[in-house]
């Protein structure tokens, strides 16, 4: 087929030739031409299927608006789907297929959805709901699970690749005095004045180049003003879109870095998305030309007619040979007569019956003529047309064009995104932006402005409201008047067709037709949100850069009323797609959340740990020897622990210095128990509660000096309890005088639990009398040196209801601590242990964790009742007493045995009564563990009234997700050693 | 994005912070009845304009702050330490 390549026209370098595929067929281009060029180029009419009808589609435009060139680009982990062809840039080896199409876009066997049109009106889907007429067959949503997936697989679009994305994406962050969007000559303008002024000036440009709409200039010149823009110090970002503005001028963007380029750098990112800071914001993003609806107004061929000024005059291709133009305005007759000079015969109809326009008159103006119907299917053969005043009398024009001029639609989208609402515009027939409180200037066509004389204006109007709004200047300025045609528009957004059976489209993508609109009205859907939802007008990835105003003004006229009193739908974030990728930027993988690994990680691997993530934190989970399973490392484990002795690292719970003479009495204040009179050289457990009397956390503090402590918090809050207590002293207790300073990544720390566990202290401390049972006792707390002269903290604390210490050292010691302890263990058969087992040990004896404390147990639920002082007040002590909270039916703590010790069962059972097992039962169970030491499963959980209520009867433990269900008998939670003998051995 | 001028660290992206709360509510004392926890926890109104609320500059300096905001706008009209002491050096390094 002939290409329709012009040889003095566009700006392409024409030495540089490119190949690419379309639907695995290729074809050549050259630089600088977008896919979407380069497919008209080599005579590609149709490049894709519509959304719900399956209608063939070709390109509409030259940009970011386009509804028709969705195209699916790259193949395997990189295929990149729902591409607008109009602005992918053409590069080497680019492989682009046409999408939501069996077998090609060409023979689409879908396209019988086209005559099935009336069963896919608008609302279609939510009516499967309804069921069928008369009888509502299937009612409910049954009829809709049944459709469902065939809808779904027919109204499409591209589908994305299921492999991981193999490339990188990057946040970025920058700060300026201005950021200018758009380098159209508003843009330009106002960048030049800024940087003049000395402001530090961003400007942004979507397109690979400067200059807006400039670009389909033919005698324009990019590269000189490229220059000005560097010379003066401006920052240009290229191939970057504005997709967004946020509060205190904080705007976001997207960077596509390597999108262009066939062979990429693997060490650049793809994409860069960027948050920059200005203070003070100007867009100039230019206006978007609208279509007209009427029948047949998506054959391909269509096309606004800007968007063959730019194929044009920036690609050298002309986009039609015979072509219709259609318009109520006069932005088409500059184009029209450039199109007839490089060729084509134009036939311009201009629906406007009274004006003046000047032209070289080597093209027909039909005055008062609008489109109503074009005939053909793949391509347009001919156009129906009639005088505005009498649809009746047609006439036929031949013709394998239609390009189309309903107006301009400023892009006010930027502005929208910070709530301000535009005001529509009657002598323009369009929504202009109002003024922003904000530091926001809208600049250029995206305030209305047609010419660009006033654009420029506009610009350094812009600017100069920029630096008086900064405080920098107080300089008077007017912008333009909205404007700048010869003969004003007359509004025209749809022309009837009689005939049944029309479609007549205002949102091109999905597949919004006049019809729906009136639908809608017909069914109560008359408000623009309403309408939006009902007939997803304006909700494809193109947002109604297009269609929106076409289908307000048509519900006005259904409504009897003006477009500004039926509203527009706000226009929110991002004003074209950002792929999940650049939002999530390297925070993928391994990198999704901060790592955190206590000093002695490599110490643990070292021996055999296999590790877990706890919250952020990497724990050691079990230390296997040779072929042992996890349950048969845990359960030698815990049961070592038992028998001899045990070394487990416990750093990564919170440690918190608590420094000040009120030290005591803050404590006393946030513990629910007494701890004015702890002594010097004591430690105690301690729960705290929240201001609503629930626990909030519990841990150990000690008391190293007068005013002095030492406090452990659990892992999971160590953060949350930090802030916390800041909390409290900076704005509750201002006049306590304590100092609190988070040291959890200070110390390194182990628990050494088990019988053996003061011998084999007793061999790695400097002075083995620091810890004799009288030195100290259960609770006790020393500032002593490990051998080798290493300053310790330890305290007689135990977890796992054995005689046991806490040890820590300063982080750079953890690895030394470890070495002198591992080798003292391992004299009495002593083992290294991991979560799993820690979590046997402390099941047995009904130690409570996270995974009881949630944020719903109070003190007494969790059994701890004798913690809760009667002699003070703390946090929480009023409201825990509160009626809710002392309800008889509260899920108290208590332990679990299978009835058959053989069973096994899992945390998360529901406990029911025997004959009423449903819903949320009467308790739940919260950790479960084999328990080595009484040779079956046990559980902790709660259950409504607790071990009185429920210890002589069998409970059944319901398990529907694991599809298990066993007997159970509540027991207490001190499964072994309830008095603690062994602890204060 | 909401800024907010840290008297400390200076001005600073609202990631940095995590928000509190209310800071115009007096806590009672510790022994005051339940029916006064109650009403310091779990009243509060719903303002329509600028609320003074406290801010935690989390991943900052630490410092507890009092921040007036316009929930409407975001608008920002004064950021001022909590503790009054801090408040005093920030005063007098004016």
């Amino acid at each position: 087929m002939k290409t329709r390549r012009l040889d003095n026209y566009g700006k392409i370098n024409r030495d540089k030739i490119l190949s690419f595929s379309w639907d695995k067929k290729n074809y050549k281009g050259f630089e600088g031409d977008t896919l979407a060029s380069a497919l008209l180029a080599n005579n590609i009419g149709i490049v894709g299927r519509s959304f719900k009808y399956h209608r063939p589609r070709g390109i509409f435009s030259s940009g970011v608006e386009e509804s028709g060139a969705l195209v699916t680009i790259g193949s395997k982990d990189r295929r990149d789907p729902n591409v607008r062809a109009t602005t992918q840039e053409l590069y080497n080896g680019l492989e682009a297929s046409g999408q939501n199409a069996f077998p090609n876009v060409n023979f689409d066997l879908a396209g019988i959805n086209n005559y099935l049109g009336r069963f896919f009106a608008a609302g279609f889907y939510y009516k499967t709901f309804m069921g069928i007429p008369p009888l509502e067959w299937g009612k409910g949503t049954a009829i809709w699970m049944f459709f469902e997936k065939f809808i779904r697989k027919a109204a499409g679009m591209g589908s994305a690749s299921r492999l991981p994305d193999p490339d990188t994406y990057e946040h970025a962050h920058d700060f300026c005095d201005l950021i200018v969007v758009g380098s159209g000559p508003a843009g330009v303008a106002a960048a030049i004045e800024a940087a003049e002024k000395k402001l530090d000036v961003i400007l942004v440009e979507q397109d690979s180049l400067v200059g807006g709409d400039q670009l389909a200039e033919n005698n324009f010149d990019n590269s000189q003003i490229k220059n000005q823009l560097e010379n003066l110090g401006i920052k240009i970002m290229t191939r970057t879109t504005a997709f967004g503005l946020y509060d205190n001028c904080v705007v976001g963007l997207l960077e596509r870095v390597t999108d262009h380029i066939s062979a990429p750098n693997v060490n650049i990112p793809r994409q860069r998305f960027w948050t920059i800071r200005a203070k003070h914001i100007i867009v100039g993003a230019g206006a978007i030309e609208r279509h007209i609806a009427f029948n047949n107004n998506d054959i391909p061929g269509v096309m606004t007619v800007n968007a063959s000024k730019h194929y044009l005059n920036r690609y050298g291709v002309l986009t039609g040979k015979r072509i219709a133009i259609a318009t109520n305005n006069d932005s088409v007759y500059e184009t029209a007569q450039q199109l007839s000079e490089a060729g084509a015969n134009v036939t311009v109809l201009d629906s406007r019956t009274n004006f003046e326009i000047e032209t070289n008159k080597s093209f027909e103006i039909r005055k008062g003529y609008v489109p109503y119907n074009i005939n053909g299917s793949k391509k347009i053969h001919s156009l129906d047309v009639s005088k505005s005043e009498d649809i009746n009398k047609s006439e036929t024009i031949n013709c394998d064009q239609v390009l189309l001029s309903g107006g301009w639609s400023p892009a006010v989208h930027l502005l929208s995104h910070r709530g301000v609402r535009p005001k529509w515009d009657y002598s323009n027939a369009c929504f202009l932006p109002s003024d922003s409180k904000e530091n926001i200037t809208m600049v250029g066509s995206s305030r209305g402005l047609w010419n660009k004389n006033d654009c420029i204006a506009s610009g350094i109007a812009g600017t100069t409201d920029a630096l008086n709004r900064l405080g920098i200047s107080k300089t008077n300025y007017f912008f333009p008047k909205p404007g700048g045609w010869k003969n004003p528009i007359q509004p025209l957004y749809e022309v009837k067709y009689k005939k049944s059976r029309s479609k007549s489209f205002v949102d091109y993508q999905h597949d919004v037709t006049t019809d729906d609109v009136r639908l809608a009205h017909r069914e109560g859907f008359i408000s623009v949100e309403h309408l939006k939802r009902y007939t997803t007008l304006g909700m494809a990835n193109d947002q109604g850069k297009m269609g929106n105003i076409i289908g307000l003004s048509l519900m006005a006229e259904l409504l009897n009323k003006e477009i500004p009193e039926v509203g527009t739908t706000v226009f929110r974030p991002p004003y074209t797609p950002v792929s999940i990728g650049a939002l999530s930027g390297r925070n993928v993988g391994k990198h999704f959340r901060p790592l955190r690994v206590t000093p002695m990680h490599q110490w643990n691997i070292d021996h055999g740990a296999k590790m877990i993530e706890v919250g952020l934190y990497q724990r050691p989970w079990y230390y296997p020897k040779e072929n042992e399973t996890l349950s048969d490392s845990y359960i030698r484990e815990a049961s070592t622990v038992r028998k001899t002795v045990g070394i487990c690292d416990i750093t990564s719970l919170g440690k918190i210095a608590i420094q000040g003479p009120d030290s005591s009495e803050f404590l006393n204040r946030i513990y629910s128990n007494g701890f004015s009179k702890l002594q010097v050289g004591k430690a105690r457990y301690g729960i705290m509660l929240r201001d609503d009397g629930i626990v909030m956390d519990d841990g150990t503090s000690w008391r190293l000096a007068e005013n002095e402590y030492f406090m452990t918090t659990s892992t999971g809050e160590a953060a949350k309890v930090m802030s916390w207590l800041e909390e409290l002293l900076q704005t509750r207790w201002t006049n306590l005088n304590v100092n609190v300073t988070s040291v959890s990544e200070q110390w390194a720390g182990v628990s050494i639990a088990g019988p053996k566990s003061r011998e084999v202290l007793n061999n790695c401390v400097d002075d083995s009398l620091v810890v004799t049972n009288n030195n100290l006792p259960f609770m006790g707390v020393t500032s002593t040196f490990l051998k080798g002269n290493i300053p310790c903290r330890i305290a007689r604390i135990s977890f796992s209801g054995e005689l046991a210490f806490e040890v820590y050292v300063k982080s750079d010691f953890a690895n030394t601590m470890m070495d002198l302890l591992w080798e003292n263990a391992k004299k009495y058969d002593g083992c290294l242990y991991g979560l799993e087992a820690l979590g046997a040990l402390r099941v047995e004896k009904g130690h409570v964790t996270a995974a009881e404390l949630d944020g719903r147990v109070t003190i007494d639920d969790a059994g701890l009742s004798k913690m809760a002082s009667t002699k003070k007040s703390y946090i929480g002590s009023a409201m825990r007493k509160r009626g809710v909270l002392k309800n008889n039916d509260r899920e108290i703590l208590v332990g679990f045995f299978p009835t058959n010790l053989k069973e096994t069962f899992n945390a998360g059972t529901i406990v029911c009564e025997k004959n009423n097992i449903k819903g949320q039962g009467i308790g739940r169970i919260t950790s479960v563990t084999y328990s080595p030491e009484l040779g079956h499963w046990i559980g902790l959980g709660f259950v409504k009234g607790g071990l009185d209520k429920w210890k002589d009867t069998n409970l059944v433990g319901a398990d529907p997700v694991r599809n298990k269900q066993m007997n159970l008998k509540v027991v207490s939670p001190h499964m072994i050693d309830p008095n603690g003998e062994r602890m204060y051995a | 994005m909401i800024r907010i001028n840290c008297p400390y660290c200076g001005e600073r992206d609202h990631s940095e912070f995590s928000y509190g709360g209310d800071a115009t509510i007096n806590y009672p004392s510790l022994d005051a009845s339940e029916k006064e926890w109650t009403e310091a926890i779990f009243f509060r109104k719903n303002i329509k304009g600028f609320q003074f609320e406290t801010w935690h500059h989390s991943n900052g300096c630490r410092m507890w702050l009092v921040v007036e905001r316009s929930t409407v706008t975001h608008e920002i009209k004064s950021v001022k330490p909590c503790h009054p002491n801090l408040q005093k050096v920030v005063e007098n390094n004016k």
